[in-house]
């Protein structure tokens, strides 16, 4: 399982660096997007991976019973999900704006507008 | 847009979102939920109006600017750090309260609900002004 | 309780969230932003009284013990950051009355400003690896809504570089932290200075400690991954570009030295001569960089890159005398730096441009602000008796007493090009006489400036400047305290032990 998720990771973040070396800059978002899915992948792959209980404390327990999953990488993969929604929504008004203003998409000829 | 099928199912299913958005920030302490989950799916109902019935529309319907959410939000999540203090705890420490109401009982009100409710408005504010920044080709409003 | 700790995230929080409620009158907006920087600066000035003599304050946020909670930790290092961070964000606050415009302030310039002073003072307060995370995140944000805010056609492409080139950073870092935790177990700053001191294991430990090398390299501008500073600091306004360089890559270099000499110390010989070289080419293209250019915002944005060399060759020397150097150099570099991009968005102001080849006969209009460049200029070269003089010395001084003498020519040889392109900017900008024809550039409002407005610039820029001064006339009890603080980090134990309750 481990071998497998991390040729899965390793495969979003090459398809990923194709996508950001495009010029388009849709085509830079999503391997952003990418990029980020791979770096969760391989946060929640070097957790550990075994299959064990739900972090909850039970209804009339005071305490886990293990084997539980460590929620700690889950808690940090979400705290990045939710950071990196808000930066890629930023990113893609920006890239709006950015395609009314200069009327392209294209990073090199956007740069050419710049005086 | 102008799509009928679209219109009048937005106009049912806005409200069932938002009802359900309320019920997963109630019951996000101890089970799956919470402040985030609840505000993007109340957003996402807000967005449905915006789609059907165009931006202007859910503007109006929102009654105030998205980015005033975004203000009372955060500042009901920063206050809820305070009562902590007054225990003489560290600050954000949860703090509860069980109110016996008639006829449904003891409730369970702590400063951990405070702080979602301030992050799911907060999370309503900032989703809506990024799609209405999105959805709207006026200028003056973007960014 | 130590509310006195969370005070410096607060403050600005508060400030930022009363801004954006009362975002439709600027001039209440003003009042609240000065009066929240002004409280913000008083709140890091009593974290640094408290922690003045070396102690260390910790607190679990929600009572949540560490290493499981959120940490707040201030050592020494600590508050002299947030200090730096208030007296930037202060001065910034109050020189944006006047030169920021108002499309700029009704799109949010104020929250933003102060969600940015919250990332950074959250940054330097943070104790553990994810929430410095979290913090960079909130910092990049509010940098990069600053940055393309008033929309101007030159700041997308920036922008785009900008963001694209932080967001990589970021995603390294998290690569970074994902691998360390899986090592580890942990990712709280004192439990692992703690387990990674008892049981070295350097395979993967030392892939994340180089995954968190360049992820802080980038934000910091570190050679070689520099190229996107001077790419997009050039285009938003010089209060925000001031900001910017006077604190975004600070967080770099200060997360840089806290991770490398409290962490990752294992493996200090291959480290040591890596930051050493880095540091190096970093101050020499910087400046090469900076001498090519004809433009004042280039220029000087170049020059950031090359004075972040500087606080990097004290890490690779990595005696108590060089960090202690680092760290005034740190505290001096954005003091200097943001009174010299405030000159510049005076000069902006006044010519409508700040292109060299066409200013000139600045000496004469405005003397003043003219003898103000001059002497935050000499401080930045490294003249006495500036506080970059010392801050220089200092770091020479440690590193011929370590033997270090390749690094320590480079750094001569670059405080002497510092000199020499400041010296262009004197001769072109402010010495040579003024051009016959004067063409204003027409997308800026008149070069026109009430009596009040021109105050309002000239009060911040004399405020840094005075500081650069008197951090140079004090500079015997400021190096105290940052030796103190190099003391600190040498020797993790007295963080540990507050931290976690319990002895290494």
């Amino acid at each position: 399982m481990h071998v497998l998720l991390a040729i899965l990771s390793g495969i979003l973040f090459a398809a990923g660096v194709w996508l950001i070396l495009r010029r388009s800059l849709a085509r830079l978002v999503l391997g952003l997007i990418l990029l980020s899915q791979a770096a969760n992948l391989v946060i929640f792959t070097s957790g550990g991976l075994h299959r064990a209980a739900p972090p909850i404390v039970g209804e009339n327990a005071t305490a886990l019973e293990a084997p539980y999953a460590d929620p700690l990488p889950q808690a940090l993969i979400l705290t990045a999900i939710v950071i990196s929604f808000g930066l890629f929504a930023f990113f893609l008004v920006l890239i709006k704006r950015a395609h009314q203003e200069t009327g392209t998409d294209d990073i090199d000829a956007m740069s050419e507008v710049e005086t | 847009m102008n799509a009928l099928i679209l219109r009048i199912s937005a106009r049912y299913l806005s409200p069932i979102l938002i009802g359900v958005s309320v019920l997963l920030l109630l019951r996000g302490h101890n089970d799956p939920g919470g402040g985030f989950i609840g505000g993007l799916l109340a957003a996402s109902a807000m967005s449905l109006l915006a789609l059907a019935h165009g931006t202007a529309s859910a503007r109006r319907s929102l009654r105030v600017d998205p980015r005033t959410l975004i203000a009372v939000g955060l500042l009901l999540a920063l206050t809820s750090g305070f009562p902590a203090l007054f225990g003489g705890r560290e600050w954000l420490t949860g703090m509860w309260t069980l109110p016996e109401l008639p006829l449904i009982g003891a409730i369970p009100l702590g400063t951990p609900l405070w702080f979602d409710v301030g992050i799911y408005i907060s999370v309503v504010g900032f989703t809506l002004t990024i799609v209405f920044a999105l959805s709207e080709n006026d200028e003056e409003e973007a960014v | 309780m130590n509310l006195l700790i969370v005070l410096p995230v607060l403050l600005p929080l508060l400030t930022g969230v009363g801004t954006l409620l009362l975002r439709s009158s600027t001039r209440i907006q003003h009042v609240v932003s000065i009066t929240g920087s002004a409280g913000f600066l008083a709140s890091a000035i009593l974290l640094l009284v408290r922690l003045r003599d070396g102690g260390i304050l910790a607190v679990q946020l929600g009572n949540w013990p560490a290493p499981f909670g959120i940490t707040f930790v201030a050592d020494l290092f600590s508050a002299l950051m947030v200090l730096l961070t208030a007296v930037i964000g202060f001065t910034v606050a109050l020189y944006s009355i006047a030169a920021i415009d108002l499309p700029r302030i009704r799109y949010g310039y104020h929250p933003l400003l102060h969600f940015l002073l919250m990332g950074v003072s959250g940054a330097f307060l943070t104790g553990d690896m994810f929430n410095l995370y979290v913090w960079f995140e909130v910092m990049l944000i509010a940098s990069f809504v600053l940055l393309v805010l008033g929309g101007e056609k030159a700041q997308f492409a920036g922008a785009v570089k900008y963001v694209t080139v932080n967001l990589l950073a970021s995603m390294l870092f998290l690569i970074g932290a994902g691998v360390l935790y899986g090592k580890t177990g942990t990712l709280n700053f004192a439990d692992l200075a703690f387990k990674l001191a008892q049981n070295p294991e350097p395979a993967l430990v030392n892939t994340s400690a180089i995954l968190f090398l360049v992820a802080f390299g980038i934000k910091a501008a570190v050679f070689p991954f520099f190229f996107w500073l001077p790419d997009s600091y050039h285009v938003p306004p010089a209060a925000v570009t001031a900001l910017f360089s006077g604190l975004l890559t600070k967080v770099g270099v200060y997360a840089l030295m806290r991770t490398f000499s409290m962490i990752f110390i294992h493996d200090m010989d291959f480290t040591g001569p890596l930051f050493l070289v880095l540091a190096g080419l970093t101050m020499v293209i910087g400046v090469f960089g900076a001498v090519a250019q004809g433009e004042m915002k280039r220029l000087l944005s170049f020059h950031i890159v090359s004075q972040i060399g500087y606080a990097l060759m004290g890490l690779g020397i990595f005696t108590q005398l060089a960090l202690s150097g680092a760290i005034y150099f740190t505290l001096h570099v954005a003091i200097a730096k943001a009174a010299l991009f405030f000159v510049v968005g005076y000069v902006a102001r006044r010519r409508g441009h700040t292109n060299l080849a066409r200013l000139g006969g600045l000496l004469r209009e405005s003397p003043l602000v003219a003898v103000l460049f001059l002497l935050a200029a000499l401080s930045l070269a490294g003249l006495p008796p500036f506080s970059g003089f010392f801050a220089k010395f200092t770091l020479i001084k440690a590193g011929l007493e370590a033997s270090q003498y390749a690094i320590v020519a480079v750094a001569l040889l670059v405080s002497m090009m510092t000199l020499f392109s400041m010296t262009k900017i004197w001769n072109e900008a402010f010495w040579k006489d003024a051009p016959e024809r004067m063409d204003t550039d027409a997308r800026v409002p008149a070069p026109y400036l009430q009596a009040g407005d021109k105050w309002l610039y000239i009060l911040p820029i004399i405020l840094l400047v005075g500081i650069t001064i008197v951090m140079g006339l004090a500079a015997e009890p400021i190096l105290q305290m940052t030796g103190r603080a190099a003391e600190q980090l040498l020797d993790p134990a007295p963080y540990i032990r507050q931290v976690l309750g319990r002895m290494p």
